[in-house]
């Protein structure tokens, strides 16, 4: 696309970018704040992941989107048109062939693998951002390591309901020192980053903060000795695939009150099916 | 003055207290001068003289709840002897919790504590359990009554509030008493039960020192008088 | 230096001002364990700075400030590093504030508040941390079955009495108390200062006081210091700096009281 450089940014922006995603590789977890830029996108609509996956995608990369799992919305078609324009990169909707992928709240099912990075939209960065409003204070508390406030919170949502209510953005201890904030993705994909082999990446554009988990680092859902972190998902199989280990949409399908299950990630979905019936 | 072993308990040198009044110009009035007092286990010395000669200064002074000016008041205590007038603040509260015992004129009323517990807590070194059950057995033999124990004493009469004091004085069994007009509120028999009282400390060898009003009672317990003569000038 | 052979909290030579207020003036002081001192004086007499000084919340132009830790090491609190003495106010020591909700989470339960302190520390066990909260609360004369009711249900004792057992909760050996009992009702401070007289002296911990009202301090304080414009004036057992005062503005404040 002629006027552009290649993936929208100038070098020099990349180039911050890049010292950002260091850093915060190397401390795991931890924010790191950096100069977000204005996108031709509103904040709040990914500006942060953009910025990220433009500075890390390179010529021969091959880019998945996905929103909410699936490649077909209209915010995963504007984002891979937006790199297919901007960068000339080779696009996908296959977990498998992506080099890069860019995420909006899940977390593929297919496991990543090392030669794979994947790139969270990140709205608030800040785990604690509900319990403690004052940016100031979160940060000495980060600092000094002193979560006891999120296990309150966690202690009165058991005292409230039985159970953490806690359903998306889940937080986690990456690498046993940083509490961090996995994103609007559901508790449900929290155990896939335990461990992953890919390189995540999460950025917040409106807020301005870069953050990272390395592969294979410990990431931990926190929770009580005696109310341990349990997964949860719609206990139906996938009307379509079948499937019964993944996370599902609920699809209303008529006013009677019809609906259906299936699976958010739509790329697995079409695998399995494309599997069953290769096998049929 | 030795710390072990016989001699007095309580001993005090040229001890003299004067009191100025900042708020009235700095007007001194002097109380005390040269107080040299021995008090030996089992001896009960009564302090004599006219009303505001000082006996109550003295007692005070004593207790270490009143300065003293110069002199010294020297006292057994742990095996070592303590002058009072000089030690450090946290020295005297152990000695008042463990040597020196005071029963003041007026029960100081502590806000919803029953009276039995206000008797309970200054029982040291018991279990609390066993220390209640002391300070129901005192009470009751002062004539407070277990209906009247587990109330605040508040809203008793004044002899009533003197009794639980004197319950609470007793029931440390400090070796050393120091009794201000222990009957000076009571009728005729709770004060042959304090008299009753204090020789029963004098044979356990308690030394005490005590203003006794009622000539009656001074003469059942003293052994000896000292004199507190009124000092006449105000500079 | 010296602080004394077991002084928990020593002072020497604390000064400090407020523009050309001079809100302490060459203060000194010593504290051991399980022991009650008072801070009593007048507004403006610096006894508010001075506990802000003595507790590490605000640091003095001049002078030092020693706290012997519990393996009996010394250490001058404005030389340590934040996290330590963050971590100290989390667990050693304790801060009872005049205001309950300057200490408390209001949107949190009575049980989150109380248990904070274990958590931060790194209780993980639900049951356990809740069931402390229960005994504490139930220690500091609050209901049992509030514990899982919102301090905004709760009246302005029942704020403070939380708020001790929120700051007790992790026996601290050091409490510094800001005017515990200010703007309480009279029945609702002679229930507290019981319970606070109770307390400190069954858990023997060492508090530093800070009070207008000198009854306050005759009832909790073993000694009491007095302190006009910055300095201290007199300094000695409760007792007998209330009832033998020496220096004139002591004799000022306490001839000043009335009798009910």
């Amino acid at each position: 696309m002629q006027g552009y450089n290649f993936a929208y940014l100038d070098e020099r922006t990349k180039r911050m970018i890049r010292r950002a995603v260091l850093k915060a590789v190397a401390i795991p977890g931890h924010q790191i704040p950096f100069g977000s830029r204005e996108m031709p996108l509103p904040f709040g609509w990914g500006t942060g992941g953009l910025q990220v996956t433009a500075a890390v995608l390179g010529p021969e990369d091959v880019l998945k989107v996905i929103d909410q799992g699936a490649d077909d919305t209209t915010n995963a078609v504007s984002l891979r048109r937006f790199f297919a324009l901007t960068a000339g990169v080779a696009t996908t909707t296959h977990t498998r062939d992506a080099t890069v992928i860019q995420t909006r709240h899940r977390i593929p099912e297919t496991a990543l693998r090392e030669d794979q990075i994947i790139v969270y939209q990140v709205p608030q960065p800040e785990p604690l951002s509900k319990l403690e409003p004052s940016r100031a204070e979160t940060r000495q508390m980060h600092a000094l390591a002193e979560y006891g406030l999120m296990h309150v919170k966690l202690y009165e949502d058991i005292t409230r309901f039985g159970q953490v209510s806690i359903s998306y953005d889940y937080p986690v201890m990456v690498n046993g020192r940083y509490l961090m904030a996995p994103s609007p993705i559901p508790a449900f994909d929290n155990p896939k980053m335990d461990m992953m082999p890919a390189l995540q990446l999460f950025g917040a554009g409106r807020e301005k903060r870069i953050y990272a988990v390395p592969p294979y680092t410990r990431v931990r859902s926190l929770d009580f000795e005696d109310h341990p972190f349990r997964l949860t998902r719609a206990p139906h199989a996938c009307t379509l695939c079948g499937a019964t280990d993944s996370y599902l949409d609920e699809v209303v399908t008529d006013d009677r009150g019809g609906r259906m299950f299936v699976c958010s990630d739509t790329d697995y979905c079409e695998e399995r099916r494309a599997a069953a019936e290769a096998a049929a | 003055m030795s710390a072990d072993g016989n001699g007095p308990m309580l001993r005090t040198e040229g001890l003299a207290k004067t009191f100025t009044l900042h708020l009235q110009g700095g007007l001194r009035l002097p109380v005390l001068r040269r107080v040299d007092l021995d008090v030996h286990p089992g001896e009960c010395v009564a302090l004599a003289g006219p009303s505001g000669a000082g006996k109550s200064t003295l007692l005070r002074s004593l207790y270490g709840n009143y300065r003293a000016e110069a002199g010294r008041i020297l006292v057994r205590h742990d095996g070592a002897i303590v002058d009072i007038a000089s030690a450090l603040p946290r020295t005297v509260v152990g000695v008042r919790a463990r040597t020196l015992g005071y029963v003041s004129q007026f029960l100081r009323v502590v806000p919803r504590v029953p009276a039995i517990d206000i008797v309970a807590q200054a029982a040291r070194g018991i279990p609390y359990d066993e220390a209640r059950t002391r300070a129901a057995s005192w009470l009751t033999r002062l004539n407070i009554p277990a209906r009247l124990q587990n109330l605040p004493p508040a809203t008793f009469s004044g002899g009533e509030q003197q009794r639980v004091n004197l319950a609470r004085g007793f029931i440390g069994c400090h070796p050393i008493l120091l009794l201000d007009e222990p009957t000076a509120s009571l009728d005729n028999d709770n004060r042959d039960i304090v008299i009753g009282m204090i020789r029963e400390a004098k044979e356990a060898g308690v030394a005490i020192v005590g203003i006794f009003h009622d000539a009656a009672v001074r003469e059942s317990v003293a052994d000896r008088l000292y004199h507190v003569t009124p000092l006449q000038d105000a500079a | 230096m010296s602080a004394e052979a077991d002084t928990l909290l020593a002072a020497r030579g604390l000064g400090h001002g407020f523009g050309a207020i001079r809100a302490l003036v060459d203060v000194g002081l010593d504290l051991w364990p399980g022991e009650v001192l008072a801070v009593v004086g007048e507004s403006g007499s610096g006894k508010t700075t001075l506990l802000n000084v003595l507790s590490g919340r605000m640091q003095p132009e001049s002078g030092v400030v020693w706290y012997r830790d519990p393996a009996g090491a010394l250490h001058d609190v404005y030389q340590m590093s934040r996290p330590a003495l963050r971590a100290l106010h989390r667990s050693d020591w304790g801060f009872v504030h005049q205001n309950p909700r300057d200490n408390l989470r209001m949107r949190v339960s009575a049980g989150g508040n109380v248990g904070e302190r274990l958590m931060a520390q790194g209780a993980r066990n639900y049951a356990s941390i809740r069931a402390e909260a229960i005994d504490w609360l139930t220690q500091v004369e609050i209901d049992a079955d509030r514990v899982d009711d919102m301090p905004h249900t709760f009246s302005g004792g029942m704020l403070q009495r939380l708020q001790i057992a929120r700051t007790l909760v992790t026996k601290p050996r050091l409490v510094f108390m800001d005017e515990p009992t200010g703007g309480l009702d009279v029945s609702v401070q002679a229930r507290l200062l019981d319970l606070i007289r109770t307390l400190v002296a069954r858990l023997h911990i060492a508090v530093v006081l800070v009070t207008h009202d000198l009854s306050v301090s005759r009832l909790l304080a073993d000694r009491i210091v007095v302190m006009q414009r910055g300095r201290v004036v007199e300094t000695g057992l409760t007792d007998q700096v209330l009832d033998d005062p020496q220096h004139p503005y002591t004799q000022l404040l306490v001839s000043s009281v009335l009798q009910a």
